[in-house]
């Protein structure tokens, strides 16, 4: 192995280190340094995009897929030694340099979404962490330290959504994050232990010995339900990525994820929290497949490739009726996570992958676009309130126009080579997911068209009844306006990436160490996602832009078409309602039965108790306490109640002051020791 | 490069002082867990030290710590829960407010 490989491998652990060091050094600074913590955040985040680029430089240019790994020991325990490490691989590489590329311009852009906050310090402090928890997750080679800073990046999304606490829908919705996500990582740290049972290590490669180099052992044991071991495993981790990855039916949170600062929604959405799982997938992918083969592939692929079809398609149907511009952003995140965990089902680990990465881009701008178009609003959300603002923010227009093209997969803009690729590897495996793909591609062309006539074309609506409002917020005037440049510089610099990155498709698979392969039915595959595309924007442009919406409180067209079915889809098909009125339900009445029986079973055993307790004890008392004894004792009463009041007085009540007195005892207690000794 | 024993035996002794600083000073009740649980800590630093440096051939203080860790942590959760309740019925988390049981 090069050498120059191996010590770049070996600083692997800087990368996520950096923004962990400037999150440590915002964490101390006052309220009031606001600049210097802005500057720590980003200043961190650029040494880290410098550190992976370099890394990821190094990887180009080789002819085959290069592996560098790093392992030592954490602690040893007995004869066991637990080791911790980092790799330096293609997929490693390449994420990493995306992760802190778009991280750093998510960054810089929220330095001016975040204008008016007053607790600017501790944001950034909690975008540094979470950048660095995600760094952590994706240059590490081990599966337990993989965990570890996929529950910091949990941690830091509870934070970061739940950051305007005060709003009671933020603090539910992080909340409801969080409890998701845990559901999922149940069945990811059942798999790891499976892992570490089964193998007796936890890196991932070590010269042969790590845990996904021995997956075709693997694949030869008994696992559970008639599974190999190596699919159960790949199955319990996929549970771990559903939650995190949004897929359905753990993708409740996602949306509701938006009730954090829009910055947050960029970086949840694209480049770290929901990449999480499909890079966790990838990095484990040689489980999946163990003892599968194209005709016969293992359960864990299969449902891989049918989930991710599934929420592929449910999420854009959602996405068609949704009236704030980051919910239909939030849900076509999820409907695009489908594609990606399609595609990897479908045995495409370089379509996942690569799709992943062109969504980061323009995901990324597209949430910093609408975040930019907050701002430039004065704070509305809702499209229908929007409109004609490509004659005030013609910059934001123009890039917004770049990631929305890129999205719906027009050519030649990223994601139609992305989403192509992946719709390709899907034709060879699965003709119906392709055709759930196929159609959810063309809702998300029409969701976008929708969108972008919303919001951009026509008139201001904004006008309607909202004038009070804005003024309140003290920017005076109703007028929408352009942001500032250190907001849309990001989305400009991001828009450039959303055009031009798909030609380097090929190449990606290349530096992957896929091979060059012919793949059937290309030209059909490739026709169609075209012509469904443009048919989705076509039908978009036929319902929103021959007439664009004149007043905010104008009916939907799309409502009028579908009627009850557009209600159903706004309101989310009712998952969440589905889910309050059965698990939830479910664990209030479970809470009612165990109140009712200890109120009834339990108490009443112990009242039963008391009272034949109580009955022998009044006889007792009866036949000989009043008679004998009370007389002699009642004078010894009296003096043994006054000392006891004279006592009582020493009782504060406060218990510092307890513990005051038993600490000053322990001190003279131990000089006394000494002294004597 | 090894540390001498007594380096840990007084970065324990720092981290009870500052623990017992705050379970004593502070008002608030969530502080005073928190200045209870860095004592805690301390006292468990403590234990692996003179097991690295006494009995290192047997795990059996590793596994005391990683124990006492998780009780701690079940502790945790429960002060957390009394401090929740009390506030719930006082409005307050300071301790200096509950003194409910002054004679």
């Amino acid at each position: 192995m090069d050498q120059h490989l191996q010590d770049l491998a070996r600083q692997q652990w800087l990368i996520p280190a950096i923004p962990l060091v400037a999150a440590a050094i915002q964490s101390l600074l006052p309220r009031g340094a606001r600049k210097l913590s802005a500057g720590i955040c980003i200043t961190g985040m650029g040494l880290a995009c410098v550190l992976a680029l370099r890394a990821f430089v190094a990887t180009l240019g080789h002819p085959e897929a290069v592996r560098a790994v790093c392992n030592f020991t954490w602690f040893e325990f007995g004869t066991t030694a637990l080791q911790l490490g980092f790799i330096l691989d293609p997929l490693t590489a390449a994420m990493a340099a995306m992760v802190t590329f778009v991280g750093f311009w998510i960054f810089v852009n929220a330095t001016g979404y975040m204008h008016e906050d007053e607790n600017y310090t501790r944001f950034f402090c909690f975008l540094s962490l979470f950048a660095a928890a995600m760094l952590g997750l994706v240059v590490s080679n081990n599966i337990l330290l993989l965990f570890m800073c996929w529950e910091l990046v949990g941690l830091c999304s509870y934070l970061l959504i739940g950051f305007w606490y005060h709003k009671p829908s933020a603090a539910a919705a992080c909340k409801k994050a969080f409890i998701t996500t845990r559901i999922g990582d149940v069945g990811f740290f059942l798999g790891i232990l499976m892992l570490f049972w089964q193998t007796k290590t936890l890196n991932l490669f070590n010269a042969g010995t790590g845990a996904l180099e021995q997956a075709d052992k693997l694949a030869q044991l008994p696992g559970w339900f008639g599974w190999s071991v190596a699919t159960t495993i790949a199955v319990l981790l996929f549970i771990g990525a559903m939650g995190k990855s949004a897929q359905f039916p753990l993708h409740v949170w996602l949306p509701d994820a938006m009730e954090g600062p829009t910055p947050v929604s960029a970086l949840i959405h694209a480049a770290t929290m929901v990449a999480a799982g499909v890079f966790m997938v990838g990095r484990m992918f040689p489980l999946f497949i163990a003892g599968g083969s194209v005709e016969h592939p293992t359960f864990a692929i299969d449902m891989v490739l049918y989930v991710g079809a599934f929420t592929a398609l449910f999420s854009a149907t959602i996405a068609v009726a949704q009236f704030d511009i980051k919910r239909v952003l939030a849900y076509s995140t999820c409907s695009q996570l489908g594609f990606m965990v399609m595609a990897l089902g479908a045995g495409g680990l370089v379509p996942g992958q690569f799709h992943l990465l062109t969504h980061a881009f323009f995901k990324a701008l597209l949430f910093l676009g609408s975040g930019c178009v907050i701002i430039g609003t004065h704070h509305e959300q809702d499209m229908r309130k929007m409109g004609g603002l490509k004659k005030y923010m013609p910059i934001t227009f123009w890039c917004y126009l770049a990631g929305m093209l890129a999205l719906a997969g027009v050519p030649p803009f990223a994601g139609f080579f992305s989403k192509d690729e992946v719709l390709l590897v899907t034709f060879q495996r699965s003709k119906l997911a392709w055709g759930m793909a196929t159609f959810a591609a063309f809702l998300t062309a029409f969701y976008m068209t929708r969108q972008m006539f919303m919001v951009f074309a026509g008139k201001w609506r904004g006008g309607d009844d909202h004038g009070h409002h804005a003024e309140a917020h003290g920017h005076g005037g109703h007028e929408p306006h352009e942001v500032p440049w250190n907001m849309w510089l990001p989305i400009a610099v991001l828009s450039l990436f959303a055009i031009g990155l798909g030609f380097y498709g090929g190449k990606y698979a290349q530096y992957l160490g896929a091979e060059e392969e012919e793949l059937a039915g290309k030209t059909l595959v490739m026709g169609l996602s075209v012509a469904v595309g443009t048919l989705g924007i076509l039908l978009g442009w036929v319902l929103y832009g021959r007439k664009t919406l004149v007043h905010a409180s104008d009916p939907d067209p799309l409502e009028a078409k579908l009627g009850v079915l557009f209600t159903c889809l706004n309101r989310k098909w009712y998952v969440d309602e589905f889910y309050e009125a059965t698990i939830i339900r479910a664990t209030m009445a479970t809470g009612t039965v165990f109140r009712v029986i200890d109120k009834r079973v339990v108490d009443g055993i112990l009242h039963s108790i008391v009272w034949v307790v109580r009955g022998i004890s009044h006889v007792c008392r009866l036949v000989g306490d009043e008679f004998f004894i009370n007389g002699g004792f009642d004078t010894g009463c009296q003096t043994v109640r006054g000392s006891g009041w004279l006592m009582s007085k020493l009782q504060s009540g406060r218990i510092q002051t307890y513990f005051r007195i038993l600490g000053l005892g322990t001190i003279i207690l131990l000089v006394v020791y000494f002294l004597k000794s | 490069m090894s540390i001498p024993l007594g380096h840990y035996l007084i970065l324990a002794a720092i981290l009870f002082a500052v623990g017992l600083a705050g379970a004593l000073t502070r008002k608030n009740a969530i502080i005073v867990l928190m200045g209870i649980e860095v004592m805690f800590n301390s006292a468990i630093l403590n234990l692996v030290a003179f097991w690295h440096y006494k009995h290192f051939a047997v795990p059996t203080a590793q596994l005391f710590a990683i124990f006492a860790i998780a009780i701690a942590a079940a502790e945790s959760a429960i002060g957390l829960a009394l401090v929740i309740a009390v506030y719930r019925h006082y409005q307050s988390v300071d301790v200096d407010k509950m003194k409910e049981l002054k004679g």
